[in-house]
């Protein structure tokens, strides 16, 4: 699948372009507000974006991936490490799923 | 200690947390027909979280290159101003080939730990990093690859919320001290879920979504609510 190493290499290119260009060529702060305003909520937009719906449907059925979805929040907002969000909500999934199973839901 | 070993120091907790999430990209892409070592290809090419997975998307409904590239340059674009703020922190006689080199290990997590080293930053630092973090995400992709196949439904389906946890876990602790944070993935949410639900704006592809959904949202609030004049607010 030779096609799949062209994708690959857009990817790679443009990631790497991106994390390249500015620190070779830039050696001052961005002074537009309004860029750096923008930059510095793009994360928070794009992970959000990915993350809703999509977590919705990361799983073998709704319940557990909502529960999933608020044990991250509640982590998150407790502030523990990036492992133990991901993990926590990945147990919580897996129990909700046993008990989902054991009442014949799943 | 010498700044490499530090580096290390600071990128073994990286390493492990990268494993664990790279494991859940390994499986997605294998569950998506792409072999285990095409997957470990693709993540010690890009180490990227989220522009893997987007990517990851766009391979597997055959989306087009330029979404491909478009969809890179968006989500990546914050890795810029990751750079651009360290480009502050190097000494100003460095060697061109150290700022190629480093370029590669930009990611959130080391950017984290090394925007936080005194001036001047050592390249070492990111370097002694970059050789724990890097094979981290690579083994991590190629083992969930290889034992994603075997593992049962069950396993794969808790794990798949793994990513997503991450996500999760790096964009609520900023939310709580910056409301306009929060307002930004609020509203990211909802667009994002409008793209899903509404008739017409389902049939855009979901690179694209990613796409319109941040630059809108991001581009809307950069207007409404201007972040404070702060170099190190990045």
């Amino acid at each position: 699948m030779p096609e799949l190493y062209i994708y690959i290499l857009v990817m790679a290119v443009v990631t790497y372009l991106v994390r390249m260009l500015p620190l070779v060529l830039m050696r001052r702060q961005i002074r537009s507000r309004f860029v750096r305003s923008f930059l510095y909520y793009v994360p928070y937009a794009c992970l959000a974006a990915m993350t809703v719906p999509a977590i919705f449907f990361a799983t073998s059925h709704l319940i557990s991936a909502i529960l999933g979805f608020i044990t991250a929040l509640v982590l998150a907002y407790k502030e523990q490490s990036l492992i133990r969000v991901a993990l926590g909500a990945c147990i919580v999934v897996f129990l909700a799923e046993r008990v989902l199973t054991l009442v014949g839901m799943l | 200690m010498n700044p490499f070993r530090k580096g290390i120091a600071g990128g073994i907790p990286i390493a492990l947390g990268y494993f664990a999430v790279s494991f859940s990209f390994g499986i997605l892409a294998v569950k998506g027909g792409i072999s285990p070592l095409a997957a470990a290809v693709i993540s010690l090419t890009n180490v990227t979280s989220a522009g893997q997975f987007a990517g990851l998307t766009i391979i597997l409904t055959s989306g087009s290159l330029w979404e491909m590239a478009l969809t890179q340059f968006i989500i990546n674009l914050r890795y810029s101003l990751m750079s651009l703020s360290i480009s502050q922190k190097l000494d100003a006689k460095l060697p061109l080939w150290h700022r190629f080199l480093m370029a590669f290990g930009m990611t959130d997590e080391i950017f984290g730990i090394s925007a936080v080293q005194k001036d001047p930053l050592a390249p070492s630092f990111m370097y002694g990093a970059m050789a724990v973090a890097i094979p981290g995400w690579v083994l991590g992709t190629l083992v969930g690859g290889l034992a994603g196949s075997v593992l049962p439904a069950f396993l794969l389906s808790a794990l798949g919320v793994a990513l997503y946890g991450m996500f999760i876990a790096i964009i609520i602790p900023p939310a709580k001290t910056d409301p306009a944070v929060l307002m930004v993935i609020v509203l990211a949410m909802v667009f994002s879920c409008l793209f899903y639900f509404l008739p017409l704006l389902k049939t855009v592809s979901s690179g694209f979504v990613i796409i319109i959904v941040t630059v809108v949202v991001a581009g809307l609030m950069a207007w409404l609510k201007p972040i404070e004049e702060d170099p190190d607010d990045a």
